[in-house]
């Protein structure tokens, strides 16, 4: 079963902003899923037209198989979603935020309460419990939500980078926290724009850029990608088949140029050792430039840019 | 952090009981509100009543002596309470769906399984209770200053809670289309308030010059006013019969026109 599921989703803003140009993204249930992306990419966006805050412009979304068209009150019955930014009363008790949230996915009273305190424990929130919820730290509100959201018990838990502005302490301990809820069959899928963090969590993940996603596949596949470089060697004749190297995954792109994939350990002297016995003369060399390659230096950029700006 | 998650998963809820819970978890934030803030909602109506009944009631009433064969203070008594219960329902909704839009917490509402239609009962029970609290401490104060007759209790508690609904339709709606703060204050000052006053809280049409009897009957304040009044005293400006439809329209058009609002997303989803 899927808990998601969503097929060419587009979303253009009023102001004529296209935030999503068609994204396909399938998550399995049980499933641990990083939606990673640079800031503007339309992760937001896409958060939004899950929980019915967006709506969208076309394509359909499933969560567990309902359609959000059709059957939109049970598939949001089985989300619970923690939002980039802060989105309870801040003038309200903490008790009351989690409390009241139960009670408008149906819960009854009594187990409203015994959700209520069960959950602001796991998030130690406990002691804090008759404070309003103006007076907590970043973190704490950002647990604050966290209990919220998983109040009613959802089969599928949506955090929109749930830790950024969060400190390396409280940033390691949410991520024990959210293994935990995972491995008892929560389903979770969270945005992000550290690496590091969709590394240390997800088993999946898919990469989104300007609207579009640019890579989907598993945690170990993507970072396998990522730590490779791509060459391109041009020969001064046509090469009729191509040179046998082995270790090397390669492809003739025509038949004058050739693409090999060189991970970071293996070098390159071994290549031309090869390409010199077997008689391929090579004119040129260039490194090409990959998408998700440009991407993180951008992820990158933009991280050190936000560090310094302080934000 | 934590460890285990020793609560079940729920069951799935009979729709039914999913939406009473929800109403009701609605008002009773709605009402927890209210109180919290006392000093916002209840207090200012019972200090703008004791100076009306002071100023028009007790110094300027006694020259201007009887009004449709009442007392004056009598006479302003149901206008003075309806008053605030306008003022106050309308009030408590616009600020408190404002208040949700602005803080973001509407979200919380938006993204739970509950219809719009349940959302805006909700509010508009909010309204309704803290219009009719209000009209309920007004009554009390009024009673400092005059002895209120009730010729029909029924047709006293029908009027006041139309009212108190189709005012907290209109804060509701004001508030969808609300973008800042000045935009929920613009409607009441420039548009309730002037309305109320020349909708015969303080005397009777009659009273008026032809033309503007004529106009004051394109108010519709003016047939609350005056069900409200004929509820308390037996006497009313207006027929009973076209006082109610109108309050009873007014209600079922705003209740349709602000779900329907609400299911297109006006002024809440993007
Ligand atoms: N309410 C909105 N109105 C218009 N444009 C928006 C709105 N929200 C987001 N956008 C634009 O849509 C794009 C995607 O934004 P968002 O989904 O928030 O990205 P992310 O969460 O990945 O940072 C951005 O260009 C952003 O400026
Ligand atoms: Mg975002």
């Amino acid at each position: 079963m899927k808990a998601l599921s969503i097929r060419g989703l587009t979303k253009t803003y009023r102001n004529g902003v296209k935030a999503l140009r068609g994204i396909d993204l399938d998550v399995d249930e049980g499933g641990f899923f990083a939606l990673l992306g640079p800031n503007g990419a339309g992760k937001t966006t896409t958060i939004g037209i899950i929980t019915s805050l967006v709506t969208k412009t076309s394509g359909s979304v499933q969560v567990f198989g309902y359609d959000i068209e059709h059957e939109l009150a049970r598939a949001k019955s089985c989300i619970g979603v923690v939002p980039q930014e802060i989105n309870f009363n801040q003038f309200e008790k903490i008790f009351k935020i989690v409390v009241n949230q139960a009670g408008f996915y149906g819960l009854p009273r009594r187990k409203a309460l015994e959700r209520a305190e069960h959950y602001l424990r796991q998030l130690q929130l406990w002691e804090k419990r008759d404070h309003i919820a103006r007076s907590l730290s970043g973190g704490m509100k950002r647990r604050l939500m966290i209990a919220r959201a998983l109040v009613h018990e959802p089969r599928l838990l949506i955090l929109d980078e749930p830790t950024a502005g969060v400190d390396i302490e409280i940033r390691r301990s949410m991520w024990g926290f959210l293994r935990e809820i995972n491995g008892q069959g929560t389903t979770i899928i969270l945005t992000t724009h550290y690496l590091e963090e969709a590394e240390s969590l997800c088993r999946n993940i898919a990469i989104i850029d300007d609207g579009r996603i640019i890579e989907n596949d598993t945690m170990a596949r993507v970072i396998g990608k990522l730590s490779q470089e791509t060459f391109v060697l041009n020969f001064r004749e046509p090469v009729s088949d191509p040179p046998s190297l082995p270790g090397y995954v390669t492809r003739m792109t025509d038949d004058h140029t050739l693409e090999i994939d060189v991970s970071k350990e293996q070098g390159l002297n071994a290549i031309f050792g090869k390409l010199t016995e077997s008689g391929h003369e090579v004119v040129s060399m260039r490194n090409k430039v990959n998408r998700l390659e440009e991407l993180f230096m951008r992820l990158v950029e933009s991280r050190g840019a936000s560090g310094a700006g302080g934000s | 952090m934590a460890t285990t998650r020793t609560l079940g998963r729920s069951g799935e809820p009979s729709l039914a009981r999913a939406h009473r819970i929800g109403l009701e978890t609605i008002v009773r934030r709605e009402y927890g509100r209210i109180i919290r803030i006392w000093g916002q909602t209840l207090l200012p109506p019972v200090v703008t009543a004791t100076l009306y009944f002071i100023i028009f009631g007790s110094l300027i009433g006694r020259r201007i002596g009887q009004m449709g064969g009442y007392d004056y203070m009598q006479f302003i008594a149901p206008g003075l309470i309806m008053m605030s219960v306008i003022t106050n329902s309308y009030g408590n909704v616009v600020s408190s769906f404002f208040g949700a839009k602005f803080g973001k917490h509407i979200e919380e509402l938006l993204v739970a399984p509950l219809p719009n239609w349940l959302i805006v009962l909700g509010y508009i029970s909010g309204g309704v209770m803290r219009g009719l609290l209000v009209g309920l401490v007004v009554t009390l104060v009024s009673l400092f200053f005059t002895h209120v007759p009730v010729h029909h209790p029924l047709l006293v508690v029908a009027s006041v809670l139309l009212t108190a609904v189709v005012f907290s339709l209109g804060g509701f709606f004001n508030a969808i289309f609300a973008k800042n703060f000045d935009q929920i204050s613009w409607f009441p000052t420039f548009v309730l308030t002037p309305m109320t006053y020349l909708g015969g809280v303080f005397y009777s049409v009659s009273l008026l010059p032809d033309w503007a009897e004529t106009m004051s009957y394109a108010n519709p304040i003016l047939y609350m006013v005056n069900a409200f009044r004929y509820g308390f005293l037996g006497a009313s400006d207006v027929s009973l019969g076209v006082a109610f439809a109108i309050m009873g329209t007014f209600a079922i058009v705003m209740f349709t026109v602000v779900v329907t609002l609400m299911n297109r997303g006006t002024g809440i989803r993007e």
